[in-house]
């Protein structure tokens, strides 16, 4: 099987479905000629044509926007933001006319767009390329939020946003493009040539969103991380020894709920990390919901790991990127409570 | 040189505010016929002139004349008098329905019956509005069921969008009417995204984006504009200049620019003003702007000079922040009795059968109201169901709000 970084992964699969479905149109900030700064839509343009892959202007909420009504029409716009840190020029769109369209029209009008966006830090991005906004779209009634991890999941889970009938925030770890990224900066990174989960079938194939994977199976404590953090959580349950099991969500919204219960409800013991702030983030939901499920199966109280509630630093990044070192001092001190 | 002193800060005013005698002096119009009808493929370059004029058909003693004039028949000149008519009546029948507790809120076109009613007019089927709240003659004038507005307004059992949206946020897709947001100017560059993908689908359909003078401040105006001007757009881009953005004059909205519609020139666009309070003008205008859409010409942004006789909305009270007498004193007239006294003139039309199609027009809007009633009110008799709340949030309900739904016990 053919191996891909996540890039080349999340370009096929904008690849296969404009090529399937002529509906499907892709464009952003130096998306057409240049191929994105990525390069996610590398070889598009050249391929599909200047009318289905091209340049917008410097304008978020000009893009989501326009990729609404496009949906309205009845294409299936896959537009790029460049960094996930420069979506909220296009919060109003997104939170208050694509997520609401289907329910406030009956129906008359859906709204069936992807909305791509890098996210996360790792990249010495300072404040303004390294954010993790998705507690901003979990917490919106009518968005659906997905966190790839990896390039064969990046694929089929971009595929079935693309044919999905409702919104799709896609969130793309970029500190994930070119590898397994452990938290371990001062290593290379292994490349996804030489990992699994880099083989990614060609053609079309989906992932269905809802459904998590196990990526370490344990039975001491459950860990549920999604994005960079699978790969932190796996190296800090390595480097301490802990039988964690490590849930990757892959999908936020909606939440593959019945994942996280059997897990937590057989381990008796959960750590939540994620790389965005802490309060009010995306943790603090699972943690509900553990609590609210698992109550009487916890013999620990449940943890969570995650940034600082800062903005995020430039020099003082590895200070604040909740690396295997705390992820790790949490599940000690989870399995020691 | 000016003498540099101390930094002043700049805060516009309107010429008069409640207890003042009222003045438009300052509002320049031009002679009805006066301002020349451009071919569609003219270079824009050319008629930037014509985004600091107005176009007007209409003169005052009721005749049609100039360069935009003679586009409908009496006929058609006709049914556009009955719309106009039929909004007025149906504005001043569930103004009354929400005072007396129907409904919850309610906007209505005093003034502006003119804009939407014409503009539909010039559209074909297939296209797409992507209306405000204030262009219900949008749906009036092509069609869609006054009793189904009702319902919609009434949030009862047979309301198409199941009590979901605030009353009058209409949807007809079949209707070629946008769902309304009810948030401000979003719908502006969806209008130019849903043309831009008529374009890419190398369709025939055009699309059409509605705006009021005042949210041509937000930043989505400007983000519709460049990309309509990028991508030569096949839209048609509507500013309702109805002079108050609630209790705020355009000024605010304008600031120095000298018009709303030269907002276009800088992106290039053909930019024109209309008289708004003209159903002859808006339709010549809006049918000049809409070939030229079709032409793949690329977007016309249009001005709509009018204003608002009611007040924003149910919830307002414009004697607060303007003169009571302001509206009579508005120099473009009343577009009822404009249109009225034109077909007079062309001996078409009388004060008799006026008064005579306005019994029938209350007539048909109050048994209208009749049925609608009798799929309840907002807070008597039938509603949508607690279980209609759960549904269509998304195509297929996640487990989540199914959970939810359980919960709630329905």
């Amino acid at each position: 099987m053919p191996r891909r970084t996540m890039i080349e992964a999340i370009r096929d699969a904008m690849d296969v479905s404009m090529g399937r479905d002529e509906s499907v149109i892709v464009y952003g900030e130096d998306v057409g000629f240049f191929g994105g700064v990525f390069r996610a839509t590398q070889g598009l343009q050249a391929k599909y044509g200047k009318s289905r892959c091209f340049d917008a202007p410097i304008s978020e909420s000009g893009i989501v926007g326009s990729a609404i009504g496009m949906a309205a029409y009845g294409l299936k716009p896959c537009v790029e933001v460049q960094f996930a840190d420069y979506v909220y020029p296009a919060y109003d769109q997104i939170v208050s006319e694509a997520a609401r369209l289907r329910y406030r029209s009956n129906g008359d009008f859906t709204c069936p767009i992807v909305v791509r966006m890098p996210t996360g830090g790792g990249i010495f991005g300072g404040q303004t390329h390294s954010q993790s906004p998705e507690a901003l779209f979990t917490h919106v009634s009518g968005l659906k939020v997905i966190v790839p991890s990896n390039p064969h999941d990046a694929k089929g889970l971009l595929i079935a946003a693309i044919e999905d009938p409702d919104p799709v925030i896609f969130l793309e770890p970029k500190r994930l493009y070119n590898g397994p990224f452990d938290g371990h900066h001062d290593k290379p990174v292994t490349p996804w040539s030489k990992h699994d989960l880099g083989e990614v079938a060609d053609g079309h194939y989906t992932i269905p969103l809802g459904k998590a994977a196990i990526r370490r199976q344990g039975s001491a404590v459950t860990v549920l991380a999604y994005g960079t953090m699978v790969y932190v959580a796996q190296a800090a349950a390595e480097e301490t020894g802990i039988d964690a099991e490590v849930i990757d969500l892959r999908t936020l919204l909606p939440l593959d709920l019945e994942a996280i219960v059997a897990s937590v409800k057989k381990t008796g013991r959960c750590v939540v990390v994620h790389e965005a702030t802490l309060t009010s983030g995306f943790g603090a939901e699972l943690v509900a919901l553990v609590q609210e499920n698992c109550f009487y199966h916890l013999e620990a109280p449940v943890a969570r790991v995650a940034g600082w509630d800062t903005p995020y630093p430039h020099a003082q990044e590895w200070d604040y990127f909740p690396g295997p070192a705390r992820v790790g001092r949490a599940l000690v001190e989870t399995m020691e409570a | 040189m000016a003498d540099a002193g101390l930094l002043r800060f700049h805060v516009p005013e309107p010429e008069v505010r409640p207890g003042g005698t009222p003045d438009f002096s300052n509002v320049t119009i031009p002679k009805a016929g006066s301002v020349p009808r451009p071919e569609i493929e003219v270079d824009p370059r050319s008629i930037r002139d014509m985004a600091f004029s107005i176009i007007r058909v209409l003169n005052r003693a009721g005749e049609a004349v100039g360069p935009w004039a003679g586009l409908l028949s009496d006929e058609e000149l006709l049914e556009g008098l009955r719309h106009m008519m039929t909004l007025r009546t149906f504005d001043a029948r569930m103004q009354m329905a929400q005072r007396q507790g129907k409904t919850s809120f309610y906007m209505q076109h005093l003034g502006e019956e003119a804009v939407s009613c014409a503009f539909r007019k010039a559209l074909k089927p297939g296209d797409m509005n992507f209306p405000t709240y204030r262009q219900a003659g949008l749906l009036i004038a092509d069609g869609y069921p006054m009793v189904t507005m009702m319902n919609q307004i009434y949030s009862n059992e047979a309301d198409p969008l199941k009590g979901r949206q605030l009353p009058i946020m209409y949807s007809s897709k079949e209707h070629g009417f946008f769902s309304i947001s009810g948030n401000l100017a979003t719908q502006y560059i969806q209008a130019v995204g849903w043309a831009m993908a008529s374009a890419i689908s190398n369709d025939s359909k055009i699309a059409a984006a509605w705006i009021g003078d005042g949210s041509t401040a937000e930043s989505d105006f400007h983000a519709a504009l460049v990309f309509a001007s990028t991508y030569k757009a096949p839209v048609v881009l509507n500013v309702v200049n109805n002079q108050w953005a609630i209790s705020t004059f355009q000024g605010i909205a304008r600031g120095g620019s000298g018009t709303f519609a030269a907002r276009g020139l800088g992106f290039g666009i053909p930019s024109l003003r209309v008289d708004g309070n003209d159903y002859l003008a808006v339709h010549a205008v809006a049918k000049w702007a809409a070939e030229r859409a079709r032409a793949n010409l690329g977007p016309t942004l249009v001005e709509y000079v009018t204003y608002r006789a009611g007040a924003h909305s149910s919830s307002d009270d414009p004697s607060a922040y303007r003169p009571k007498a302001e509206s009579d004193a508005w120099p473009l007239g009343d577009p009822v009795i404009r249109l009225k006294n034109h077909l007079i003139h062309k001996q078409v039309w009388s004060e008799e059968r006026h008064t005579q199609a306005e019994a029938e027009i209350l007539e048909t809007v109050i048994a209208a109201q009749k049925e609608a009633e009798s799929h309840g009110t907002l807070h008597a008799g039938g509603k949508p169901s607690t279980r209609d709340m759960f549904e269509g949030v998304y195509a297929e309900m996640p487990p989540h709000l199914r959970r939810q739904r359980q919960q709630a016990g329905v």
